[in-house]
């Protein structure tokens, strides 16, 4: 049984989070888009990746925390779904990091709002706690 | 043998449809041909049904190759004329191809599959106890003993002889391939079967069409290789040696097949001998040698293929001795290769270049790789319309010559590779026939059913959109649209009712139409029906016009059916063939004539993966159009912007020749910033289509009309009703394609129950004005006016002067991938023009079905609505008549006589001008 994995890590509003390196197709950085009117909330825009049209959604919004500050450019983390490419705005890139299923945790139950159903569980890091985002569910949106 | 190999038995699967899906119409065929029956036909269907039974033997599917003898068997009965196709043995059959076909979908279970119940029904015509079924002269079989008798080949079609010979060759390809594995590994029991399997089946086709050389070369070798599979004799290299000769023999006849449409006179007698000789002694060497080593095999061989391989055995024994000394005689073939072709008599070469065999010329092509190269080619497209924007920025000869080749072989690839895409709708008809016979059966009724233009030609995506559509509009016809035969006599009709099915291209799009000499529908119970179910008032349904009547059945939840069949009726689907025909961009319109019939028009675009549309800008975003949707384009400046915008409570509204035509902003509708960006004096109208309701998009900026690739929305914004896709723009950037239905139904233009009681009055507003005339006045020189009617008008176009080439002693542009010819209007009509300094020209394009002429003027001044006084007929060539218009003489053209002046040829081809 495999009991290390490889996250992608990046960082929202001082949070550390990290997803599976392998869903991760390209980390790129910010990219002219097309915004979208009426769309779900968390829907930035669409972003032209060589030919093939990727919906951005701010992980910010996704999970309820406060916008980015103005002027501050988000990144992009390009993920594979089920759905072909989605690319998950953050704030800024961290390492890809080794981490231990023995400092694995499931999230307590006093987590609550969106954060909840996004957020599998947390690596206990030394000095840090990285938090394992759920990809599908991050990329499922309800209709506004 | 077990079921292994799931890739083989795909491919089984796939050919078995194949086979299945063509013999429905074939035995319906020869149902009606009765007793003058095409022979040739049941050959067909007859090989189809054998290469199933075959494939299925070999793959170990016992039940379906046990359902497929018996259903050859009748066939084969049917050949010999022993039994005559009556609808029961061709029900049978017909239940027979519909079982194999259910079989195949589960492969993986048909052996556990019940299928007595048809074995039985073809036992019962085989044993002859259908009584009408048994021919009353059942002509003695002719038993084709004699070496020498040779009957003509029955006449093929082009088609099916392409077919045959494709599979010919194939299967020599394959029995190549496998000898040469052999000569490596000789005792490879599943390569030999193979050998043998496609030698059969060159035997077997060569038997049913009548080639008897090849049957014969086909059938030795055959022999030679049933006793090396049965273990009898040895695949040595004599064996294999003389394999190898039968193959380019066999390759010769099939050549000679292609070109001149027989077998050739070549009989191949010493090749066949040598083979017999070779069998025979290899046969005797093999007795009385190592018989041990043999029967060892023999015993691992399946039961059956031990009692044919003996059977083999005990007839080589009775073939004579001198045969054993017959020598063979080298290079038979010499001969046909001598013999002069005769292109002119060829039924294959004639269609292709006699370079090119039948087998070289069709490749299958698995269907994601050409969904893929559609989307490269969408990209290459986007690339180009960058590199060309780029282009425009840059003065440079050589870079402009290489981007207009670029762009020329673009449009080409697309074209092509379009075309890969594109299947005939024929593919979609041809379950109809079955479906219109069982349909009339159940509902009582006689229909025939026509098809003309079965090679019209449409996209996989959109043959597969309408396919269900079309099927419950031609039940529809069958279950409601035809009477009963006695209602028909009595009304003077055939008691045979006829529904036909037409398609054809018509400007970039294809017409279906549906047509049956039934009762037509009743308006007035339609009427009636529409104000019971509350879809519309007493008064407004008194005053609809006939045609809109029709479309009524049409609204969700209408069904007139007295009463509820088990084939249609149930109110619900017309509606749903509406709206299915509408998102793929399609319209539909249906015409009646009480006692006449009911003809229901389809009109679809060719293809969905690239669309012309209008790119249209609101708050500097970019969105696409699609053009189907696009009525006109309405420009408000200054003054106008103030006072031809009414308001009734809150709804703005515009005065579009006299109708008043809702107008929805694009700002509002996407919650955008609503204030557009000062200065500006303008108001952009986009009048658009969605359903029967027109409204006018008032957007910030129109750029340009632009080939799009549209791109699926991803799943995220799958539920935005205003938006149906995505594409790329030429700068890279994308842009969201506005889905007008959509965008009408979230704008409150079309509510649920629709309403025509406003688009009704308006029609008669229209009606009761109808001497009023829009007209497009044009300038020409100093002070010439010249008007012609705005829907004689497809489009306003500046045209750069320079960009005029010349070609066939005609001035012409490169316009939207085509040739546009100009006809300068000042020269045709000999008046002096004032503008030819200026570097863009004004142009008028007409289009007449899918050709387009440019009319070049000075100056496009303005379109007026006015009711014509004060006329005066006009004596000159290409004008109708003079009259007053906006205080000034204006000439009014008569446009075909202008376009006939230049071009006498423009209309030639067009009955309908």
């Amino acid at each position: 049984m495999i009991t290390s994995r490889q996250l992608c890590t990046f960082f929202l509003d001082g949070h550390l989070f990290g997803v599976d390196a392998q869903t991760v197709q390209e980390v790129i950085r910010y990219q002219e888009m097309t915004r979208v009117p009426k769309a779900p909330p968390s829907v930035r825009g669409l972003i032209n990746l060589r030919g093939q049209i990727v919906t951005a959604i701010d992980l910010r919004s996704r999970l309820g925390l406060k916008p980015r500050e103005a002027g501050k450019l988000p990144m992009n983390v390009v993920v594979r779904s089920d759905d072909g490419a989605v690319s998950l705005l953050v704030d800024q890139i961290g390492d890809v990091i080794e981490v231990d299923a023995d400092s694995f945790e499931t999230p307590p139950d006093t987590l609550q709002g969106p954060a909840r159903e996004l957020v599998k569980g947390a690596y206990k890091l030394e000095g840090r706690l990285l938090l394992l985002l759920d990809c599908d569910v991050a990329v499922q949106l309800t209709p506004s | 043998m077990s079921i292994e190999d799931a890739e083989l038995l795909k491919e089984f699967a796939v050919e078995s449809q194949e086979h299945l899906s063509d013999i429905e119409n074939q035995l319906l065929t020869l149902e009606s041909q009765g007793d003058n029956m095409d022979v040739a036909l049941v050959n067909t269907v007859f090989r189809a049904i054998h290469s199933i039974k075959g494939a299925a033997g070999f793959m170990g599917l016992e039940t379906l190759g046990g359902l497929a003898h018996r259903a050859e068997e009748v066939l084969n009965r049917l050949r010999n004329k022993e039994l005559r196709p009556t609808s029961v043995v061709i029900n049978t059959l017909l239940k027979a191809a519909d079982r194999l076909k259910d079989l195949i979908d589960q492969i993986e279970t048909s052996n556990e599959a019940d299928v007595n119940e048809h074995l039985a029904a073809l036992e019962k015509i085989l044993a002859g106890q259908t009584d009408d079924a048994v021919a009353a002269i059942a002509p003695t079989p002719s038993i084709q003993t004699d070496l020498q008798y040779k009957p003509e080949p029955q006449a093929l079609s082009d088609e099916a002889m392409r077919e045959f010979l494709v599979e010919c060759f194939d299967n020599l390809e394959q029995v190549e391939r496998d000898l040469l594995t052999l000569e490596r590994e000789p005792n490879s029991e599943a390569v030999l079967n193979s050998v043998f399997r496609n030698m059969h089946t060159i035997k077997g086709s060569a038997g049913f069409l009548a080639f008897s050389t090849l049957e014969r070369v086909a059938h030795a070798t055959e022999n030679v290789l049933g006793s090396v599979r049965s273990g009898h004799i040895a695949m040595d290299t004599d064996v294999s040696e003389s394999m190898f000769r039968s193959i380019d023999a066999i390759r010769k006849i099939l050549k000679t097949i292609e070109t001149s449409g027989n077998d050739g006179n070549e009989p191949f007698t010493s090749l066949i001998l040598e083979f017999e000789a070779l069998h025979a002694s290899k046969l005797a060497k093999a007795k009385t040698g190592n018989l041990a080593e043999n029967r060892e095999k023999i015993n691992l061989m399946p039961a059956a293929d031990t009692a044919k391989g003996l059977g083999n055995l005990e007839s080589a024994k009775v073939i004579p001795n001198p045969v054993l000394n017959a020598t063979p005689i080298p290079t038979p073939i010499a001969t046909t290769q001598n013999k002069p072709n005769n292109p002119t008599s060829s039924p294959v070469a004639a269609s292709g270049n006699s370079d090119c065999s039948a087998a070289d010329s069709t490749i299958r092509v698995d269907v994601a790789l050409l969904d893929k190269l559609m989307t490269r080619v969408g990209e290459l497209v986007l690339a180009r319309n960058q590199i060309l924007q780029f282009n425009a920025t840059i003065n440079d000869n050589a870079l402009y010559g290489a981007t207009q080749r670029l762009n020329l072989i673009t449009t080409e690839l697309q074209e092509g590779v379009m075309k890969t895409r594109m299947q005939p709708i024929g593919t979609v008809w041809s379950k109809f026939p079955r479906l219109v016979r069982d349909l009339a059966a159940i509902c009582e009724k006689e229909v025939r059913i026509e098809m003309e233009g079965k090679e019209t030609e449409l996209d996989k995506t959109i043959i597969e959109a309408i396919k269900d559509p079309l099927t419950h509009l031609v039940r529809n016809t069958v279950d409601h649209g035809i009477e009963r035969p006695e209602v028909r006599k009595e009304k003077g009709k055939p008691s045979e009712g006829c529904l036909t099915l037409r398609a054809y291209h018509e400007g970039g799009q294809v017409n279906i139409e549906i047509c049956d000499d039934g009762a037509g529908l009743n308006l007035e119970r339609i009427k009636a029906k529409a104000v019971e179910r509350g879809l519309m008032s007493q008064e407004s349904a008194s005053k609809m016009a006939d045609r809109d009547v029709g479309n009524l059945i049409f609204l969700p939840g209408f069904s007139t059916a007295e009463k509820v069949s088990n084939v249609s009726g149930r109110g619900v689907g017309m509606d749903v063939v509406k709206t299915n025909i509408e998102k793929i961009g399609g319209t539909v319109d249906l015409q009646s004539k009480a006692g006449y019939g009911t003809t229901i028009k389809i009109k679809i675009p060719l293809t969905l993966a690239i669309i012309p549309a209008l790119i249209v800008t609101s708050d500097s975003d970019r969105y696409a159009i699609p053009q189907v949707n696009l009525l006109e384009l309405v420009r408000l400046e200054g003054e106008q912007t103030r006072k031809g915008i009414e308001w009734i409570q809150g709804a703005p509204v515009y005065r579009l020749r006299g109708r008043l035509l809702p107008l929805v902003n694009l700002r509002h509708e996407l919650g955008l910033n609503e204030t557009p960006s000062v200065g500006d004096d303008v108001v952009n109208i986009v009048v658009l289509r969605a359903d029967d309701r027109q409204f006018g998009l008032i957007v910030d900026r129109i750029n340009d009309s632009e080939e799009i690739v549209v791109k699926p929305l991803s799943k995220q914004l799958k539920n935005v009703s205003v938006y149906s896709g995505t594409t790329i723009m030429g700068d890279g950037r994308v842009a969201l394609i506005l889905d007008v239905m959509g965008l009408a139904h979230s704008a409150h233009v079309i509510s649920g129950v629709r309403d025509r009681t406003m688009s009704d009055s308006s029609d008669r507003n229209i009606n009761s004005k109808s001497n009023i005339q829009t007209l497009l006045v044009l300038g020409v020189g100093p002070d010439r006016r010249f008007a012609l009617p705005i829907d004689q008008v497809t489009r306003l176009e500046k045209i750069a002067t320079d960009t005029v080439e010349r070609a066939d002693h005609q001035e012409v542009v490169q316009y939207r991938g085509e040739i546009l010819p100009l006809i300068r209007l000042s020269e045709t009509l000999g008046v002096e023009s004032c503008n030819d300094q200026q570097r863009l020209m004004d142009v008028v394009v007409y289009t007449e079905d899918s050709r387009s002429v440019g009319l070049v003027v000075d100056q496009i001044v303005d379109i007026v609505e006015t009711e014509l006084v004060n006329t005066r007929p006009a004596h000159r060539a290409g004008l109708i008549q003079s009259a007053v218009i906006q205080g000034h003489v204006t000439d009014l053209l008569d446009l075909p006589a202008v376009i006939r002046m230049v071009n006498p040829s423009f209309f030639q081809d067009h009955i309908n001008v």
